[in-house]
């Protein structure tokens, strides 16, 4: 396919993926969030961000199975994506939970497990994100690139706990993304395992 | 092949529901307006407080009772839209949509166990107007927010003085509808359906509890726990259980729904209190509903809720760390 091509299809689903900021923001400027506009922006930024997770991991497998192999150039994309709903996220949670104040901030990521196991996979996704340019490809070596960013396979471990700590009797929803991560994960081991035994 | 039948009514004919719904309301106001002229300077102080919250509801004319606060009150939408009712749904939004055809009428109530009245009850029975009253308070989530919603409904102490409990009732369990067809959400095992709930009786003859039938001088909304919910003030919202069928007196402690679901984060008491985490978040601090927003922290909890000058004495000598 033609750069050009590539370059406009980016494009597109560069303002897609902003469809569900700029829809979050525009509710919370007209007051259509509901009662509880902080709960809600909360869970809105971090479900986005575990949505995310799911469709750059899915990437690899769907592209070893339809062999499309243009897949791969939006990966980063989606990639910054997660770490751009995260930080939304987390930034909800600094502000409108706790309005900057560091000490209550710091007890609360240290004393409630289901916010720690959410910051950690904030900052777990910290150094992919800082590490995503070609050039810190470089840097880095590619080798050593791909090591860092095999990272990217514990985040879902973290993000699942951090829901299923969270909800207080309905765990329907953290059980299926649950169950869609260790499909993706397993697709890796399974293929890994095969391909060497040829 | 699609065949639309031809509107015959024109949409701007037909009377909205809330017109409807208050058809007698109207036509009895026409009437005491013409009849009394102005008349209604002659209420009571309390009664024209509560006259200001709904001018056209069921519940009208019902005074203000005692107990209340004159915080801000949380308004009519965001009580009616923003509840946790998980027989409707585990979305906060899902109530109101879900429970829109629920059938309250007729609703009768069991009461059984260690009384001497036990029997079947017509709700009807417990509605007559001048038992009725608006209480005033507030609301606190174990989910740290809050709201303040003027309830209609009667203390809890004259209904109950009405079976006549004897000695050996120490405790009165309370438990929801269970009707599937009716409460879609009770098709998923999210709790241990019907939803149960208890207080000690002592609580229960607290002049602070009522059972709600109303709130903002209407009948109560089918997602608020229409046609009969708990309200004690002091614990939090959970323990006010909601559509309620049963009334059991019982020598034994009950175990609430929730506390099968997770006893060590959830205990019999519920008592509202800042001091005692829940064990996945602090309860130090609420967010107000539709006050405290973007751009305002949120506000301390007080203990009991606030009503701890009412119900502190229920407590004494017990460990709240513990008995939570």
């Amino acid at each position: 396919m033609a750069q050009k091509t590539i370059s406009l299809l980016k494009g597109i689903v560069f303002i897609v993926c902003l469809i569900p900021a700029v829809l979050l923001f525009y509710n919370a400027f007209t007051d259509n969030l509901g009662a509880n506009p902080v709960e809600e922006i909360t869970l809105e930024t971090g479900t986005w961000a575990l949505r995310f997770l799911v469709l750059t991991l899915v990437i690899t497998p769907l592209r070893k199975i339809s062999g499309w192999q243009l897949l791969i150039r939006f990966r980063r994309m989606l990639g910054l994506y997660v770490f751009f709903y995260a930080c939304l996220h987390f930034l909800t949670f600094i502000w409108f939970d706790h309005f900057f104040e560091l000490d209550e901030m710091i007890k609360d990521v240290v004393k409630r497990p289901f916010i720690t196991m959410g910051f950690t996979a904030f900052v777990l996704l910290i150094p992919l994100a800082v590490t995503s340019t070609n050039k810190m490809i470089k840097r880095l070596g590619g080798k050593r690139w791909q090591q860092l960013h095999r990272l990217i396979y514990i985040v879902p471990v973290f993000v699942v706990v951090h829901y299923l700590w969270k909800v207080k009797a309905d765990i329907q929803a953290p059980v299926i993304y649950g169950v869609i991560f260790a499909i993706l994960i397993f697709y890796r081991v399974w293929y890994r395992y095969s391909t060497r035994l040829k | 092949m699609l065949i639309k039948k031809p509107d015959d009514i024109v949409p701007s004919e037909i009377t909205d529901k809330k017109t409807y719904l208050n058809r007698r309301q109207f036509l009895q106001e026409a009437g005491l307006y013409a009849a009394a002229g102005a008349g209604s300077l002659l209420l009571p102080v309390s009664a024209q407080a509560a006259v200001t919250h709904n001018k056209n509801g069921l519940y009208k004319d019902i005074a203000t009772g005692p107990y209340a606060t004159n915080e801000k009150l949380t308004s009519y939408k965001d009580i009616t839209s923003y509840n946790n009712f998980y027989e409707f749904g585990t979305q906060k939004q899902a109530p109101k949509f879900m429970a829109e055809k629920f059938v309250t009428k007729p609703w009768s109530i069991t009461v059984e166990g260690e009384c001497d009245k036990s029997g079947v009850y017509n709700l009807e029975d417990f509605l007559k107007p001048a038992d009725l009253e608006e209480r005033i308070y507030r609301l606190r989530c174990v989910e740290a927010w809050s709201m303040v919603i003027p309830w209609i409904g009667f203390p809890l102490h004259t209904m109950l003085k009405k079976f006549q409990p004897n000695s050996k009732a120490k405790y009165v369990l309370f438990e929801t509808l269970h009707d599937p067809k009716q409460m879609p959400g009770q098709k998923r095992a999210v709790l241990d359906w019907p939803y149960v709930e208890g207080l000690r009786i002592d609580e229960a003859m607290h002049p602070l509890t009522i059972m709600a039938v109303g709130l903002y001088g209407e009948q109560l909304p089918n997602q608020n726990g229409a046609p009969l919910r708990l309200m004690a003030p002091w614990k939090y919202g959970f323990k006010n259980i909601k559509s309620i069928v049963k009334i059991h007196f019982t020598e034994k402690m009950p175990v609430s729904s929730w506390m099968k679901s997770a006893s060590s984060e959830y205990g019999f008491y519920a008592n509202v209190n800042p001091n005692v985490d829940h064990p996945r978040w602090s309860q130090a601090r609420e967010r107000r509903i539709g006050e405290d927003g973007f751009f305002s922290k949120k506000r301390k909890t007080l203990m009991f809720n606030g009503y701890g000058e009412q119900v502190a004495s229920l407590y004494n000598g017990m460990d709240l760390s513990k008995n939570f």
